[in-house]
């Protein structure tokens, strides 16, 4: 797969009121990779995924994506071509609550093809299974599923029209352990049976280690990028807390040898 | 609508049969843009058992795609093989895995028997929402008697202040423009029509007693129902979505004491002040209209209005408000409680407490004029 750059943002800057977030930072995600963005609370992370996908705007800066600059002037028709080609899983899911999941996977089918009724419930139902979800949970409506099974069908919406880049918002945050471990194989089988670009902001350090290429480190308003490895030798003190503190140990534990 | 088919930029997917209908050639880019033509352009092939498909002209291929081939595949007997270049394998099998979909079912049985599912699941739910209201009736009713029996300790002087403001003194503005408004619309509708039989000056009469006795009271009523009904359901459901409940229970307070009451005794207290306060501002909205419209002067409508009622007028409409301001507060918060741990939830109790309190209003004052008829008040 080419390995052309998908996601380029440059010397972005995000703040509200006094406090600035990010200070110029630079980031590249190339075809095909999954990257992870980790963070204190409160540093940032979601407001870099959210002004990446066009929800805030940043103060300053340039964010490409998919060749197509975001920010600034961008027509409504580009915008919604771009936003065909991602696709987006919320913290909770963000399923519409008056809609059964089928409904919901297949608001963007009805809105973007020109499906018949039978192909979309045919697709409903494959994203369902793909998401790894059974098949009756189509017919339920969001308020009827816990919490695991609303991101997965909020990954099942994500995934309907087949898009190049997935942006997940703490995809296993809340769910127990064994839920969060079969979340992050099922993202690794999907990016690779799918060719998918995943952006993952996440606090799961078993996540991280599980699917991710490239982490990118938000710390000090700077981005610190680079593989496992390459953070843990880096000697920011934040850093080397999250990856050498005790849960960062045991996290990494089966990579000494 | 910006659609996904159409692209120019891009190739189209096509396919081909070969002459003896043994093979189907397929190649482009089978994408989810391309998918809605596809689909409607396979269904209308019509394909021999065992047919072979050569998929090695695929440019690009996606899960719609994907999803077309395999079911193209099975519909021709599947396994007769689908060549397919090595770099899908990953993603055929993600979706080969699992059965053909089914097409999903409503579990709501069509025609005639869904409409009765539905009417029984109504009546169903109308029933258990009666019983359960009841029950809560009875149990408010027990503990305000605890309650009143042990003040000291039960009742929650602060919180029922903070109530009467907020219910009370808050709706003032609202309460007294709408009414002076009915004020003067009743009295103009009284002028205009008593004017036939030249008997202009009844409006007086009929304004006083429409005012004490059914329309200060309901107006009143309908406004707190609207603003205060809804105001204890969003205020305790969203205590409920935040856990807030559950923590007082796991602490031993008791939530009817501290929630409950507050609102109830609050709303008896501030709702007959305020039908009061409302029966003279629609007094005077009439008394303004017959000044301009019938050169009445204040002192005259006074006088006029004197001869026409007595304090019984007044009470009948007064002793009505605390029973009003009692099934409102009790259907605010018995909504309130019912409210589930989502948000949805919260919006949707809210509305039916505003509607079930306006509604049991209504039926209460139509059943306090059939026992004033019978008493002969």
């Amino acid at each position: 797969m080419a390995q052309d750059t998908v996601i380029k943002v440059r010397g972005l800057v995000n703040g509200f009121g006094r406090k600035i977030l990010h200070d110029h930072i630079d980031l590249d995600v190339k075809r095909g990779e999954v990257l992870g963005v980790v963070g204190g609370s409160g540093s940032g992370k979601s407001v870099l995924l959210r002004s990446i996908i066009g929800l805030i705007k940043p103060l300053e800066g340039e964010i490409t994506v998919l060749g197509q600059r975001i920010n600034g002037d961008i027509e409504g028709g580009a915008m919604r071509r771009l936003e065909m080609r991602w696709g987006v899983l919320f913290q909770e899911g963000a399923l519409f609550s008056a809609q059964t999941v089928t409904q919901n996977i297949q608001v963007p089918l009805r809105e973007y093809t020109g499906m018949g009724q039978g192909l979309m419930d045919e697709i409903a139902a494959i994203k369902l299974t793909m998401a790894g979800l059974p098949p009756d949970t189509g017919d339920k409506y969001p308020a009827e599923l816990s919490g695991g099974m609303k991101k997965r069908a909020g990954l099942a919406r994500a995934l309907a029209l087949d898009p190049e880049i997935l942006f997940l918002d703490e995809p296993t945050a809340g769910l127990d352990p064994i839920s969060a471990n079969q979340f992050d194989e099922l993202i690794k089988r999907l990016q690779k049976a799918l060719g998918l670009t995943v952006f993952l902001v996440t606090h799961d350090i078993d996540t991280l280690r599980a699917v991710t290429d490239r982490i990118a480190v938000l710390v000090n308003r700077k981005l610190v990028i680079g593989t496992i490895a390459d953070l843990r030798k880096c000697d920011d003190p934040w850093i080397q807390d999250y990856f050498s503190g005790v849960r960062g140990r045991a996290a990494l534990a089966g990579m000494e040898s | 609508m910006t659609s996904l088919e159409a692209a120019d930029d891009e190739p189209d997917a096509w396919f081909k049969l070969d002459r003896d209908g043994r093979k189907l050639a397929v190649g482009g880019d089978w994408t989810i843009r391309q998918s809605a033509r596809l689909d409607r352009e396979l269904a209308a092939l019509d394909l021999a058992q065992g047919i072979r498909i050569d998929a090695s002209g695929i440019s690009r291929l996606d899960s719609a795609g994907a999803w077309l081939l395999l079911r193209t595949s099975r519909a021709a007997g599947g396994g007769a093989g689908l060549n397919l270049p090595e770099r899908y394998g990953p993603l055929l099998e993600s979706l080969n895995t699992e059965q053909k979909p089914e097409k999903h079912k409503s579990r709501i049985p069509p025609g005639f028997r869904g409409r009765l599912y539905k009417i029984g699941r109504a009546t169903m739910h109308a029933y258990t929402q009666s019983v359960s209201m009841l029950g809560y009736l009875g149990r408010v009713t027990v503990e305000t008697g605890e309650a009143i029996a042990r003040p000291k300790r039960n009742l929650r002087f602060a919180a029922i202040a903070h109530q009467v403001e907020e219910t009370g003194i808050n709706a003032l503005p609202i309460v007294g423009l709408l009414s002076f408004l009915i004020g003067v619309v009743i009295a103009y509708q009284g002028i205009t029509q008593l004017e036939k039989f030249g008997a202009q000056m009844l409006t007086i009469d009929g304004l006083g007693i429409i005012t004490l006795r059914e329309m200060g009271v309901l107006m009143t009523s309908i406004i707190i129902a609207g603003r205060s009904g809804s105001a204890f359901t969003a205020q305790i459901g969203t205590m409920r979505v935040n856990e807030e409940i559950d923590a007082m229970q796991t602490m031993g307070l008791n939530t009817v004491d501290t929630l409950v009451l507050p609102r109830i005794i609050g709303l008896v207290i501030a709702l007959p002040l305020l039908t009061l306060y409302a029966d003279i501002m629609g007094l005077i909205g009439g008394a303004v209209m017959c000044y301009f419209d019938l050169n009445i002067t204040i002192p005259s409508f006074m006088r006029e209005l004197q001869q026409a009622l007595s304090v019984k007028t007044l009470m009948v409409g007064l002793v009505k408000a605390p029973v009003f301001a009692f099934v409102i507060a009790l259907v605010g918060c018995y909504e309130g409680f019912q409210v589930e741990r989502n948000a949805a939830s919260v919006g949707l109790l809210t509305t039916r407490s505003v509607v079930e309190g306006i509604f049991l209003v209504i039926v209460l004052d139509a059943a306090f004029s059939v026992m004033f008829s019978v008493l002969g008040i």
